[in-house]
């Protein structure tokens, strides 16, 4: 009861007081949020760049892949690929080099911050992103193209893990990438050409056993194309799985790929990352 | 290390390939002391000043800064140090005191965001984004969140750069507020009267080396300097003498006139002559 309570301390006496590191894990999230939501080109072409690529597919392949099965069926899966990608790899590839050259970075590095909350705010940023941009995805290609969704448990469970792989693998490398551009404008230089180049030879926008099988086989090097894989295996029949190269989904190994890309995207980040610009010596 | 010193620095070296930016700098900053690190461009302030902030890391020398060596400092010595670099790290988004209070919140013992948004004059501002302040208010805000931790120490890389007189004005005081509190001070500046107007003592720095340090009154002997007497003879010729004792070289020049001197003035050199000086010699 209140009366074994301390009286409250007065507010100037309050005693100091250190935020938990999930407390400021999630404002540092929140903050890159609010920027990001703030900053309307990163709205429009962040999130409706899937929306509208799905739109157009749906216009140019309206009949189907195989009896009872459009082809939006099947592209919705390269374009919900390609839409984790684009808001974990190319928004951060292309962001953290204007926000290392501005400086925003090394102020952060001045103050008590733990480095690691830094990237969870882009973590937390990204994965409230990348739910939202795939949602809307989803609600679109319902409501216009008939979209017939994950039908069992299981499925939603392999999307969910896939989804969540891959974003992980992503978003590493796109902060390891970040390094690589020199300046604020070279940024999108750097990532977009690699983006673009994954996407044609990962089957975001072709079947992908219709391309050459050398390209299918630079393509299984990239985690796009196992993540375009496993979101297949949750949104085609199971019969489909036969007409992948290896004769089968292969989720084991779409698992074991991203896995690996996260564990190389986490030690470029590791050993590369600068949070000042190369002229800063 | 001595609880008294805020700073202390020996031999502190820094190069960048061929380039030697820093080349052997030995410096003491006492608590609470207002110290001003002058020099042209490219003289090497910002170089020791970011290895003083643990931006950078040095070749050579010991340094420490409230106890700590910047390059391994311990578990709190970030929140005890505010930070106001040259560059100012812009979030465009986001207003002055969502800015403020966000980094307010990485501190344990933080101001009052509000407060501290006042005391820089941004009270009007904070509602606004920032990308649409003016620089001297960009400026502010940098201020704002070198100070937002309370800081033992605070370093000022070029605050006033590009303020106009007024601004510049108001900048001072508010210095002069945080000196008074006890926070110890270490800015760059190449301005001569900001130097002036707010250091305890004034560090010359050119060609990578700390020239003198001194009160910015003692600068380069200032006060022992030798006067210049100068006169125009009864032909009209200019005559100029530099004196110790220009007090008994007048009076002579009085009894051989019988009167007025013509032209007489007596004058020493100014601090810019001897900062120019000083590192014209570097």
């Amino acid at each position: 009861m209140t009366a074994t309570m301390k009286p409250a301390a007065p507010a100037a006496a309050a005693p100091a007081r250190r935020r938990g590191p999930v407390a400021l894990a999630l404002r540092q999230g929140r903050l890159e949020i609010t920027q990001f939501l703030r900053s309307r080109e990163s709205v429009v072409f962040t999130m409706g760049f899937p929306v509208i690529m799905i739109l157009i597919f749906a216009a140019i392949f309206s009949d189907e892949i195989a009896p009872g099965v459009s082809y939006t069926q099947y592209f919705i899966t390269g374009m919900i690929a390609t839409g984790l990608m684009t808001v974990s790899f190319q928004n951060l590839g292309i962001w953290i080099p204007i926000e290392r050259d501005r400086g925003v970075l090394k102020r952060y590095r001045g103050t008590p911050m733990p480095k690691w909350v830094w990237f969870a705010g882009k973590v937390l940023m990204v994965v409230a992103i990348g739910v939202a941009e795939t949602v809307l995805l989803l609600a679109v290609s319902v409501a216009l193209f008939d979209l017939d969704l994950p039908g069992t448990a299981a499925k939603w469970l392999t999307f969910g893990w896939v989804s969540v792989l891959g974003v992980t693998a992503c978003t590493l490398c796109g902060i390891a990438i970040s390094s690589l551009a020199r300046t604020a404008r070279s940024g999108s230089a750097v990532v977009t050409p690699v983006a673009l180049v994954l996407q044609f030879i990962s089957g975001v926008f072709f079947v992908f056993t219709q391309l050459p099988s050398w390209m299918q086989q630079v393509a299984a090097l990239f985690p796009l194309k196992w993540m375009c894989q496993g979101l297949r295996s949750v949104f085609l029949p199971e019969s489909f799985g036969a007409q992948e190269p290896a004769g089968s989904f292969e989720l084991g190994r779409v698992a074991l790929v991203l896995a690996a890309w996260c564990v190389v995207g986490l030690v470029l980040c590791l050993t590369t990352f600068r949070w000042t610009t190369k002229r800063d010596g | 290390m001595d609880d008294e010193l805020a700073i202390s620095v020996r031999g502190l070296r820094k190069a960048y390939g061929d380039t030697v930016a820093v080349a052997g700098v030995d410096l003491d900053v006492r608590r609470g002391e207002v110290f001003a690190l002058l020099g042209p461009n490219g003289a090497g302030k910002t170089t020791t000043v970011e290895i003083l902030e643990g931006f950078r890391r040095r070749d050579a020398g010991e340094v420490s800064v409230l106890g700590s060596d910047p390059a391994r400092p311990a578990a709190d010595w970030r929140s005890r140090v505010g930070i106001v670099l040259q560059g100012t790290g812009e979030f465009d988004e986001l207003t002055v005191g969502e800015v403020v209070r966000h980094f307010a919140g990485f501190y344990a013992d933080a101001d009052d965001p509000d407060k501290v948004v006042e005391r820089v004059g941004l009270a009007g501002k904070a509602k606004a984004r920032t990308h649409t302040l003016s620089g001297g208010q960009k400026r502010r805000l940098d201020v704002a969140l070198g100070i937002v931790g309370r800081p033992e120490l605070l370093f000022l890389d070029e605050p006033t750069t590009g303020f106009d007189p007024e601004a510049r004005r108001e900048f001072w005081e508010l210095i002069r507020d945080l000196a008074a509190a006890g926070t110890t001070i270490v800015l760059t500046t190449h301005y001569l009267d900001e130097a002036e107007a707010l250091a305890d003592r004034v560090g010359v720095i050119a060609g990578g080396r700390l020239v003198e340090v001194a009160a910015p009154n003692r600068l380069g002997n200032r006060q022992e300097a030798l006067a210049t007497v100068s006169w125009r003879t009864p032909e009209g010729a200019l005559e100029s003498v530099e004196s110790a004792t220009p007090t008994a070289l007048v009076a002579e020049l009085a009894a051989r006139f019988g009167g007025e001197v013509p032209g007489l003035t007596v004058t020493r050199p100014t601090l810019e002559d001897i900062y120019l000086t000083m590192i014209g010699h570097a």
